[in-house]
């Protein structure tokens, strides 16, 4: 059986899926960014798959913005998180509430 | 001559800021003297227009600004001082004129003299408004203005209840009939375009005679409001609950004849109708009649003559309606004269009997009011029209009309009156300064007014001694613009039967009144004398239980109306769908105020969730789109 189109966006879905639990589930605000990755990831095996089967190079491009963005996203959240560490000696989620309406 | 025509117009108006200036301080005479001075300036003023048109000197109409221009409406403030317009601005600039004089006395002791002469004064301007404007749109403003202003007077002793209810009752009744005249407007300017007079007058002759009719009949309506005719008659007599010069500057003199004022202005249209004429004149006949018999046995000196006042507005509107509008017009001035000294006149007796108004408690009083009791003896001698004074010419014109127009009833029933009004006039004068001194068993030392308001009241004196011998040039000046009609008899030996008896006919029931009520035997009336009794006398002193008649008719069923209204309309479907639009907002913030709770995760899942919401709309309308045709087919189907 040959790997086509839709088997990518099926394993897309399937991350995006899992991402998306993740975010809602998690407790732990460093395992919260793993998920947020897989979240970003999973969209961007669409962006090139589809790409690939278009034969348009838009979609890789795109995905490249998406990890460099990603990666800076993540160095600004990490350097968030580790002040956040030093404060208050935890990074669990449901100590953050001070935004309490 | 535009400059006198701003400047008589705008004179009270700078006079009423002026004094309301000072509103809320207490008493300074400069609030008094001021806007008098000021009105006498318009006084000035309107007598340089008046020579100006006497003589031969062309309308003076001016259009100060646009005031409403809208497509095909067009609505200037434009004023006009033509012949009829410079009379009433005379008439209203000299009874104001004295009226403020003599109230910086009558007011003396008043805590709110300030406050009452800004009333005043806007009063007059409103007054002026309403006779110099040459559109009915300016009229209906000033009309509105001098209701408002008479509310404000009639209530200006506001903490007296019955003066709030009097001036509520005027109010409302006005309105009333101010609807009928905005009616009456509104078809004017729907059948001719525009609401100028000269254009909508000269439109008329060519529409049909069932719409001028409704114009007439609508615009009567509101003439009947302001005049107080049957059955809008019962706010004038209660109104006698302000203060006496408001009475008789707003209540005789000038605000309640502006209903006579707009059918004489609205002459052209009226000649049109003749029936609607015929029913003007039956009802002023009746009104004079019915005014005058009410005054007959009133023991409240200010309502008799109020009545008075109504029974005269009745003559006036007798002339009117038969086509004569100068002579009601003549009688307006004339009236206007006397009547506002009459009133100002019962002002002293009540200052000097303190406030008392019953006429049987006094008696006597000519020993120590002397100026105050020949000026209502002369009044009253005006009012009853004997020879030479200006009664006598207005008021037998209005007779002579009667008799040429060939309206039999309508002649004897004014002929009776004026015995009747002679009758009341003379048994009010007899009972205030003749006989026994009754008021001593009351306890009061009575005091004669101010020098200075017996001054300021000379001028009507003499205005109404004099009046009616301006009766030629007069006609000369206002036929002009109003119709010709020349009043004789033609057989001499008719008119002076006619002159003579009416006269006679006069004298006779002042020397009655006389005997009646001029002599010792008056007592006051305790309720059980046998004419008090009788069934005749309790009809005329109840007013023939009209004002019951309307409590108990039209106010309670009313009152009782709203009150359903009230609690099962307002509060359980207006009220109730308010407040549920209320509480539902309120409740659905008290309920999703719990996501706001600060908690990231919470937050994170909420956004999910609103993802997930826009998601699926965006593919049911996506769907929606692709499949629209089949839904609507479906729909169609189901029969939608």
């Amino acid at each position: 059986m040959e790997i086509g189109l839709n088997h990518y966006l099926v394993l897309s879905t399937i991350l995006f899926a899992i991402g998306l639990i993740g975010v809602m589930r998690r407790k732990n605000l460093l395992l919260l960014f793993f998920a947020t990755e897989i979240l970003l990831n999973s969209v961007n095996i669409a962006f090139a798959a589809i790409s690939h089967y278009y034969g348009d190079l838009t979609g890789q491009m795109f995905a490249f913005f998406v990890i460099a963005i990603a990666a800076s996203e993540v160095a600004v959240g990490l350097g968030l998180l580790i002040v956040w560490h030093k404060r208050h000696g935890t990074i669990d989620l449901d100590t953050m509430s001070t935004m309490r309406g | 001559m535009e400059f006198y025509l701003y400047l008589a117009l705008f004179a009270p108006l700078a006079g009423s800021l002026f004094a309301a200036l000072f509103g809320a301080s207490p008493k300074t005479i400069v609030a008094g003297l001021v806007p008098s001075i000021l009105l006498f300036v318009s006084f000035v003023s309107s007598t340089v227009l008046l020579v100006h048109i006497l003589s031969g000197g062309a309308v003076v109409h001016v259009e100060m600004m646009t005031w409403m221009a809208t497509g095909d409406l067009y609505i200037p403030f434009g004023f006009v001082v033509d012949q009829v317009s410079v009379t009433m601005m005379m008439v209203v600039t000299v009874v104001s004129t004295v009226v403020h004089f003599y109230s910086i006395g009558y007011m003396d002791h008043d805590k709110g003299f300030n406050r009452f002469f800004s009333y005043l004064s806007a009063f007059v301007f409103s007054m002026m408004v309403l006779v110099m404007s040459d559109n009915f749109a300016g009229l209906f403003i000033g009309w509105e203005g001098v209701g408002l202003c008479s509310w404000l007077l009639i209530g200006f002793w506001y903490h007296k209840e019955s003066a709030t209810w009097a001036a509520n009752e005027a109010f409302i009744m006005n309105r009333i009939a101010d609807l009928g005249m905005l009616v009456g407007i509104f078809l004017v300017y729907w059948n001719t375009g525009t609401l100028q007079y000269e254009q909508a007058f000269a439109a008329m002759p060519s529409l049909g005679t069932d719409i001028l009719t409704l114009m007439g009949i609508f615009l009567f309506i509101g003439a009947m409001g302001k005049s107080a005719q049957f059955p809008l008659h019962t706010w004038l007599a209660d109104a006698m609950e302000g203060p006496t010069p408001v009475s008789a500057l707003i209540h005789a003199a000038t605000m309640v004849t502006a209903g006579v004022y707009l059918v004489v202005r609205a002459h052209p249209l009226y000649d049109l109708i003749p029936n609607v004429g015929l029913f003007i004149a039956s009802l002023g006949a009746f009104v004079a009649l019915f005014a005058a018999s009410m005054a007959l046995v009133n023991r409240d000196m200010k309502r008799i003559i109020a009545y008075s006042t109504l029974s005269q507005l009745g003559y006036m509107f007798v002339a009117a309606g038969l086509g004569a509008y100068w002579v009601a017009l003549f009688h307006l001035m004339a009236h206007a004269f006397f009547k506002a000294l009459l009133f100002l006149g019962a002002g002293n007796v009540m200052h000097a009997m303190h406030d008392e108004l019953d006429p049987f408690k006094m008696g006597g009083l000519r020993k120590v009011m002397k100026g105050t009791f020949i000026m209502m003896t002369l009044a009253s001698v005006a009012l009853a029209g004997i020879y030479p004074f200006a009664g006598f010419f207005s008021k037998d014109l209005i007779l002579e009309v009667a008799f040429v127009e060939h309206h039999y009833i309508i002649y004897t029933v004014l002929l009776f009156t004026a015995g009747l009004t002679a009758f009341y006039s003379f048994r009010l004068v007899a009972l205030i300064f003749h006989g026994e001194e009754r008021y001593k068993l009351f306890g009061i030392h009575p005091h004669e007014a101010y020098k200075f308001m017996l001054v300021a009241m000379s001028p009507l004196l003499l205005l109404a001694i004099i009046a009616g011998s301006f009766k030629m040039s007069y006609f000369e000046m206002v036929t002009q613009v109003l119709p010709e009609l020349e009043y004789h008899i033609h057989h001499p030996v008719t008119f002076w039967i006619m002159t003579i008896g009416t006269q006679l006919f006069v004298i006779a029931a002042i020397i009655f009144a006389y005997r009646k009520y001029a002599n010792a035997k008056v007592t006051v009336p305790d309720g059980t004398s046998k004419i008090e009794n009788r069934l005749c006398y309790k009809v005329l002193s109840n007013q023939y239980y009209i004002p019951y008649a309307y409590e108990e008719y039209v106010v309670k069923p009313y009152r009782e109306l709203s009150t359903v209204l009230w609690k099962q309309v307002d509060m359980k479907i207006v009220d109730a769908t308010v407040d549920g639009i209320a509480g539902i907002i309120y409740g659905t913030g008290e309920k999703t105020r719990d996501m706001q709770s600060g908690n990231l995760s919470t937050m994170l899942k909420w956004m999910v969730a609103g993802t997930v919401g826009l998601l699926s709309l965006a593919v049911v309308f996506g769907l929606a789109v692709r499949y629209s045709a089949e839904i609507k087919a479906i729909l169609s189907g189901l029969g939608v």
